[in-house]
């Protein structure tokens, strides 16, 4: 049994003006998430991420398709009880103290008092709020709010944790700190799902990921796999002492060639021509500074579809 | 069940922690207070004038607080998208519906008697006999209340805050004059307009029913049995917004 199952989903939001077409926000998305792994569902803004995940925890309704979790359908009130939710940007009761905000959750499960109290120290502690849990939330700020956030999805030690954008508004180290939880989530058998636009974040710590672009699964499978999938690397190298630029036999064979004070980079399309090339800078009397290969198919394939997202490369790059 | 507590008893938190109840607590000791002024002003019957404006104040005091905050109850989690992690718990909306409408119960419950213990100690000063009547035309009160944040509730689940509102207050206004809109249906000419009046009549919850302030104010007590009756019309009108409600809003997404 799968931990999530999505079988052709759609969503069709109409649009207020009934002489506008409705949008189509999902477009027939299948996927499947496995007991015990961390699922990494990315895809650029407007892709249908946060749909999707409303639509698992009933938020919202599909239009078509069939949504499981735990081996049972979309709105089983007792299933919910196995499932921790954070929303996007999650905003919460501000007049409620970080300590009565999760006894709220708590209580919500069905935790009995002494557990609860257990629970709300153990995670204060693995978020970093315990100094803080007798201020209130509105006195949070944003990166704090998220912490919290987490918080209140783990208070009862759920089976499927599902995440939207977890790592938004987080300092690095405060991502670092997520990624390690998430890991230590699957550490402990738990099967966590999380939705994000940032490459690293799956490329890191995540068993499979789907790709989701326009309402659709484009790919999905393990990093490795979607990553050496038939797309030769490209590589870059960085060297000095020579003007690559003036060199036809090299700017022939590179992608690009680019001059930057004494530093020239030469981007190629794989590493077949790695040696050749390293070979003609050599022999001008330039010397090798650096040479990385790019994994660059995660993002190709991420990129490949459509115009809207060329904006975002330089931004997820960095 | 238990959910449904956990929700109305956060709902009342919510409610002591907003300042905007204690402005208008404020405001209702206030009018008491000035009653009591404005008995010493003028050369009519003291206790009187100060029995009539108490009940009016925790009348409209309490009015105030069901249609403001109960426009926000459920309109203000969606807007704030506090049900986002509300909904995703072991909870279904009508419980989560009817912890809000509990819970803003509460609230009015224990300002109500605020109210009232203020109302009676100034009775007491002013020596104005306290009579049975009072109490019930403020349990009147009270279901008036209760019928109120329903409506309000019930506007707020598919409209925004200030169309709620204005419903609200519109048929509360309404609500108090449905005898009139009666007797405008059977004067008037037009079979529109009568239609519309009758209309009104049937579909506006008749307020006037709950309100024994005259009376109560010259000491005079219903029977019992009329004031069974006219709380239990209240609690079942008021029933019937609270279900409507939870059926609107059982098919909303957010
Ligand atoms: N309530 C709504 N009404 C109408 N359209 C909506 C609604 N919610 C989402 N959409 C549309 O559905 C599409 C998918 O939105 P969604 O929020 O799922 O994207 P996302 O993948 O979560 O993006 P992001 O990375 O920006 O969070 C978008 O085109 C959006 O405009
Ligand atoms: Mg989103």
């Amino acid at each position: 049994m799968d931990a999530i199952l999505v079988e052709e989903l759609t969503k069709k939001f109409r649009s207020g003006w009934p002489w506008l077409p409705p949008v189509t926000a999902l477009a027939g998305l299948s996927l499947s998430v496995h007991k015990g792994e961390i699922y990494g569902f990315l895809g650029p803004n407007g892709a249908g991420k946060t749909t999707t995940l409303k639509i698992l925890l009933s938020l919202m309704r599909a239009t078509s398709g069939k949504v499981e979790m735990l081996g049972k359908p979309a709105g089983d009130l007792k299933v919910r009880r196995r499932i921790g939710f954070l929303p996007e940007s999650p905003y919460f009761y501000d007049y409620l103290t970080a300590d009565e905000f999760l006894a709220f959750y708590g209580h919500l499960d069905g935790l009995e008092r002494a557990e609860l109290g257990r629970r709300i120290d153990h995670l204060l502690e693995v978020v970093g709020l315990s100094e803080a849990r007798t201020r209130q939330l509105r006195k949070f700020s944003k990166g704090m709010l998220q912490r919290v956030g987490l918080a209140q999805a783990l208070i009862h030690d759920p089976e499927l944790v599902i995440l939207d954008e977890p790592m938004s508004g987080l300092d690095p180290l405060g991502r670092k700190h997520v990624r390690d939880l998430i890991l230590g989530l699957r550490d402990q058998g738990k099967t966590v799902f999380f939705s994000t636009h940032i490459i690293p974040d799956v490329e890191m710590i995540c068993d499979r990921v789907g790709i989701i672009v326009k309402g659709k699964l484009l790919a999905s499978g393990r990093v490795d796999e979607l990553v050496s999938n038939g797309h030769t690397q490209s590589v870059e190298i960085v060297c000095e002492g020579i003007n690559a630029d003036e060199v036809p036999s090299i700017t022939a064979l590179a992608t690009r060639v680019l001059q930057r004070g004494r530093h020239c980079l030469v981007a190629l399309p794989g590493p077949d021509q790695l040696d050749e090339v390293l070979a003609m800078i050599r022999a001008r009397g330039g010397r090798l500074v650096s040479v990385t290969p790019q994994k660059g198919s995660l993002e190709e394939l991420f990129f490949k579809q459509d115009d809207m997202t060329v904006g975002m490369r330089s931004d997820t790059k960095v | 069940m238990r959910q449904v507590v956990v929700i109305a008893l956060n709902t009342f938190r919510e409610n002591l922690r907003d300042k905007i109840l204690y402005n208008l607590l404020f405001f209702a000791l206030l009018l008491i207070g000035f009653s009591v002024l404005l008995a010493d002003l003028t050369i009519m019957e003291h206790q009187k004038i100060v029995t009539d404006m108490g009940l009016a104040a925790i009348n409209l005091v309490g009015v105030i607080i069901a249609i403001f905050v109960g426009i926000g109850l459920v309109s203000k989690e969606i807007e704030r998208r506090t049900v986002y992690t509300i909904m995703a718990r072991p909870i279904s909306r009508t419980q989560f519906i009817l912890g809000k409408y509990l819970g803003l119960m509460f609230t009015l419950l224990v300002n109500v008697l605020i109210m009232l213990a203020v109302y009676l100690a100034t009775l007491a000063v002013y020596r104005a006999p306290v009579h049975w009547a009072l109490l019930q035309a403020i349990e009147l009160i009270f279901v008036e209340l209760l019928l109120v944040t329903a409506l309000a509730l019930f506007f707020s689940t598919f409209s925004t805050s200030t169309l709620s509102a204005i419903m609200t207050l519109g048929f509360y206004v309404i609500g108090h004059l449905t005898t009139d809109l009666k007797g405008i249906a059977q004067k008037n000419h037009s079979e529109a307009v009568q239609a519309v009046m009758t209309g009104l009549y049937y579909l506006c919850p008749n307020l006037e029913m709950l309100n024994m302030k005259g009376q109560a104010a010259m000491g005079t007590s219903v029977a019992l049995s009329y004031q069974a009756w006219a709380s239990a019309y209240g609690l079942l009108y008021a029933a019937l917004l609270i279900s409507a409600a939870c059926a609107v809003f059982q098919r909303r997404d957010f």
